[in-house]
Formats: structure tokens, C-alpha cells, sequence
């Protein structure tokens, strides 16, 4: 009985976001259309959608700056549209294009949101956020001064200050560098023991790497809500590869290789191949040509986008 | 709020904003009252102030909608309105912050032109022979007018994210407020009518009872039930974004 009841107790995940049935408009146009979805607490979570899908506007409601049309949400279990204050400190929020007072010096705008915070032994966190998010050495400069990437830094101190059980990033990480977005992803992936993340951006690859689980929103609709490995599964399926040859192969040859990929001919040296499962063929057609003694001047598989895993989503849902 | 109002005051302070504000509001009063040969209590020969209470609301009109123009329009360009607005701060707490901060910088522009009260003081003949209760009531009458002034500003302010835009609007604002209904009441169709009670709209009418050192409650309420107004409006205007 008792290890019964440990064993649940252990499933038992707290819900640490819920939304539920939200809708928002904008005029007559709906940015949310009857949303719901969960977080879990310490996980992170991937909020995924093309630009203008309602990802941002999800974020704003949640928190507090919007309040929804229809439906409700809710934060360790307090409604932003009724205890905003409760919930405001115990969130931290990192607005799109990270908004920030350029006037002030780094520490000064942290000393500025420490207060805002009504934190204690203010001092000692702010040393502290400086040294999680590596501020150190520009700690004395007016943040107008800083790097992209630096300002980024800056922005999530902001939102860490206070400790958040919840952490809402929206594009953290668009219009880095990729070193800057490796940092800043290792930097989420720290947090992740404090607090429960939510994450949003409209590259999938980008969040593969962090995400625990992820939602894919369309048109303020939910698309998908699935763990991570499902999601690459699905992205998998839409792998495109496109071969040069250093002279003409026949599209003939090239079917034999394996059934499973779809050609198509681009030129008479050049191909693109498609594979609708999540295998490897790459290596099949290098053995391809090393067998034919054909030279192979380029192979490249291109990115999926966001709107064919849309519609390799929806396919699976329907059928 | 305290930590609004300290950032907009240090914000003041840090920027140009402030020093441009004291330093013209000092230049423009002090040269009508001292230089300008027309203007100049010198050749006034009376011991008054009253060309700075005169010149101060022009002053303000230019001065304050300067100020207020950042207040809201600013943080709504640059984004950091959602920054504020999602910490654990009431709305309420945002404007009223904002609002003091205007209005210290106001009564701060004001505190050095009591030299020009104890110069005028020192030179009456005999000394002292100034109508101390009238320049208190005008001081007074300035601060509730600044007042009125920045709660214009910072409801038009938090319309529009283009600071040019607030600005001239709250300079219209302020001068329409404080004279047009002055104007309208002296046309000749409202004579004896309702002339009074047009007069009595606006801001003008209130000021100069009181700068005749005569605190009423009626002018008193008018001021504050103004300022009141403007900023429930604010309030008004910043829950907006929901249906934007």
C-alpha cells in the first residue's frame, strides 16, 4: 500500500503552467483561438510557432500584462487576471526584442529590478546574478553600450533576480551569433533547476537542444504538445537532401538505390531526395557512387521548415 | 511606486532632461523679471512678483509637456512599459510614480526662484513691503497648476508612443485648458449669460483667484478634481493595451 502510494507520489508531476481554453482577439482577428496546454515544474518548455502563430501573446497573458478574452490561466495555481501582484513575483519575464533601460548602468538597472522586487540582502543577489550570467566584465558600462548578446545577459538577470518558480523567455536567442547562442541556451539549461522555463521561438532546431517538451501553436491554435524526441522524429521525416554530381547519372540508377526515398531531377547532374521516414540515406548514395565511379561535387540536406512539420503533423493527426 | 519615482527622478537627472528644464525655466522667468526693460520689476516701481506668475504658466506650458513627454511615450517606443508593467507593480503604482517624479521636478525648478522673493524683499522701500500672502497663495497656485500640467501630460503621454506627438498635444492641451475658455467667455454673445461660468472652466480663472492669496475651496477642488480626472483617464488609457 504505502509503496503504491510512493510510486504515485513520484508520477505526481506539479503543474506549475496551465492553460486553459484561452482565446484572445485582436479586433475581430483571434491571436489565441481556445488554448490549452501544461507545464510541468522543472521542465522546460518549448513554445513553437511561425511569427505571428500567437506565441508572444500566449507569454503577455501569462504574464499579466493581457488578460485573455475567454479561459483562464494559471500559475502555481493563481490566475494572473486576479492576483497579478502574487504572480508577477513569482515570475520572471523576458519580453520579445528584451526591452531595456539604455540610460542606466548594468548594475543600477539590477539594483532598479531588485527593488522593484522588494528583495532583501539585494547586494548579495545582484553579485550573484552577475556571476550566473557572466555580466562580470561589463558591469560598470551603460547598457547602451553593451553587445547584442551582453544586453541579452542583462535582460535574463533581470528576469532571475528574484528566484521565479517560472521563467517565460520569449526569442531569447533570435538575432545572436552562434557562440552567443550556445551561452545563452547553456544558461537556460542552468535555470532549469530552479525554476521551470518556458521558452518560445519560431526555429525548431534551435530549442531540440534545451527542450524537455515542446508546444507548436499555429494560427493561436495548439498543433502539437509532445516530449521532444516525437517532435525530431516528425522533423526527421521531412529530411530534404540535395546531391551534384560531377557528370550526368540517370534517375533510374538512382531509384534503385533504396524505395523508400523520392527523387527528383533538377538537372542532369544535380538531385534532390527526399525520405518520408526518419532514415539515413546519406550514406546510401555516397556507396551509390562510389559503386558507379561517380565523383559526388556536393551533398547538402537542406533545413526543414516549421510549415512542412506543420503540415507532417496535421497529416498524422488526421490519419 | 517609490522605486518608479526614484528611477524617473534618477532618470531626470542622469539625461539632460532636468538640467535643460531648471536652466530654461530659471533664464525665461528671470529675464522678464529683471532684464526685459518692459517687464523688469525695476522699472515697475512696485515690489511684486507678479511678472513671475504671469510668465511661469507660459513657462510651464513649454517646459512640462517636455517632461511628460518621455514619461509614458518613451517606454512604450523602446518596449519597457511591458518590462514595468510585468513586475510586481499595480498600474496605479507605474503612473502615480511617474506623476510624483514630474511634479518634484516641478516644485524643484520653483525652489530657486525664492531669491527673486527675497531680492524683491531686500529692495522694497521700506524693506519688506511685499504682499507676502499673495506670493505664498502664487506659489500655491503654480504647484496646482504644474500639477494639472503634468497630469495632461502624462495622460496624453501614455496615448502615443511618438514623443514629438505628446509633446504637442499636451502644449495645445495646457493652453486651451488654461485660456480658451477665458477667450470664449469674452464674446460678446455670452455677455451677462453664461460668460462666468464659461470663465470659470477654465484653468486661467482659478489660478488668478488664488494668486491673490485667497486659498477657496472651490479652486482647490477644481485643481484637484482636474488632476484626478487626467490620471483616472491614464489609468484608463494604460488598460487599453488589452484591445489594441
Amino acid at each position: 500500500m504505502l509503496s503504491i502510494w510512493i510510486a504515485s507520489a513520484q508520477n505526481w508531476n506539479v503543474l506549475s503552467i496551465e492553460v486553459n481554453n484561452i482565446s484572445k482577439y485582436y479586433g475581430s482577428q483571434a491571436a489565441l483561438d481556445d488554448l490549452s496546454f501544461h507545464a510541468n515544474e522543472g521542465e522546460i518548455l518549448g513554445l513553437l510557432g511561425p511569427n505571428g502563430a500567437g506565441k508572444t501573446t500566449t507569454m503577455k497573458i501569462l504574464s499579466c500584462f493581457l488578460t485573455p478574452d475567454n479561459g483562464s490561466a494559471s500559475i502555481y495555481g493563481l490566475n494572473p487576471v486576479e492576483s497579478p501582484l502574487k504572480v508577477k513575483s513569482i515570475l520572471g519575464y523576458l519580453p520579445e526584442h528584451n526591452p531595456l533601460y539604455g540610460s542606466m548602468y548594468v548594475r543600477e538597472s539590477l539594483e532598479f529590478i531588485a527593488e522593484l522586487h522588494k528583495l532583501k540582502n539585494k547586494g548579495k543577489r545582484i553579485e550573484e546574478v552577475i556571476e550566473i550570467t557572466g555580466l562580470g566584465p561589463e558591469r560598470n558600462k551603460k547598457i547602451m553600450q553593451l553587445s547584442k548578446g551582453y544586453k541579452q545577459r542583462v535582460g535574463i538577470a533581470q528576469a532571475i533576480i528574484h528566484k521565479p518558480k517560472v521563467l517565460i523567455l520569449d526569442e531569447p536567442i533570435s538575432g545572436l551569433d552562434p557562440n552567443q547562442i550556445q551561452e545563452i541556451r547553456n544558461l537556460i539549461t542552468e535555470l532549469k533547476s530552479q525554476s521551470s522555463v518556458i521558452f518560445s521561438s519560431h526555429i525548431l532546431q534551435e530549442v531540440e537542444s534545451i527542450c524537455d517538451r515542446v508546444v507548436i501553436l499555429d494560427k493561436g491554435k495548439l498543433v502539437a504538445n509532445d516530449i521532444i524526441s516525437n517532435v525530431s522524429q516528425m522533423t526527421l521525416a521531412g529530411q530534404n537532401i540535395f546531391v551534384e554530381f560531377a557528370e550526368a547519372v540517370r534517375l533510374q540508377d538512382l531509384i534503385k538505390i533504396t524505395k523508400d526515398i523520392r527523387w527528383e531531377k533538377k538537372t542532369a547532374k544535380s538531385f534532390m531526395a527526399q525520405s518520408p521516414a526518419g532514415i539515413e540515406f546519406r550514406e546510401m548514395i555516397f556507396d551509390f557512387a562510389v559503386a558507379n565511379n561517380k565523383k559526388i561535387l556536393e551533398m547538402r540536406s537542406s533545413k526543414v521548415s516549421l510549415e512542412s512539420a506543420f503540415k507532417t503533423l496535421t497529416k498524422n493527426k488526421e490519419s | 511606486m517609490i522605486s518608479v519615482f526614484k528611477k524617473e527622478l534618477n532618470q531626470f537627472f542622469s539625461s539632460l532632461t532636468a538640467y535643460i528644464v531648471l536652466v530654461a525655466f530659471l533664464i525665461l522667468t528671470g529675464s522678464f523679471i529683471w532684464i526685459f526693460s518692459s517687464t523688469s520689476v525695476m522699472n515697475y516701481n512696485y515690489a511684486s512678483l507678479g511678472q513671475l506668475f504671469t510668465i511661469a504658466p507660459i513657462a510651464f506650458m513649454f517646459l512640462i509637456p517636455a517632461i511628460t513627454m518621455t514619461s509614458f511615450s518613451d517606454e512604450r517606443q523602446r518596449g519597457t512599459l511591458e518590462l514595468l508593467i510585468t513586475k510586481p507593480l499595480s498600474d496605479l503604482d507605474i503612473i502615480l510614480g511617474k506623476y510624483f517624479a514630474t511634479l518634484a521636478l516641478i516644485v524643484i525648478a520653483l525652489i530657486p526662484t525664492l531669491a527673486y522673493y527675497y531680492s524683491i524683499y531686500q529692495l522694497g522701500s521700506p524693506k519688506g513691503n511685499i504682499d507676502t500672502g499673495a506670493v505664498i497663495g502664487s506659489y500655491i497656485g503654480l504647484v496646482l497648476l504644474g500639477a494639472i500640467f503634468a497630469s495632461i501630460g502624462i495622460f496624453i503621454s501614455s496615448l502615443s508612443s511618438n514623443q514629438i506627438v505628446s509633446f504637442i498635444t499636451t502644449a495645445f492641451s495646457c493652453f486651451a485648458l488654461f485660456w480658451v475658455f477665458d477667450f470664449i467667455s469674452s464674446m460678446p454673445s455670452l455677455y451677462g449669460k453664461l460668460d462666468n461660468l464659461v470663465k470659470s472652466l477654465g484653468i486661467e480663472y482659478h489660478y488668478e483667484n488664488i494668486s491673490k492669496g485667497r486659498i477657496d475651496t472651490r479652486d482647490i477642488v477644481y485643481f484637484l478634481s482636474l488632476i484626478f480626472l487626467f490620471l483616472w483617464l491614464t489609468f484608463v488609457s494604460l488598460n487599453r493595451r488589452n484591445n489594441l
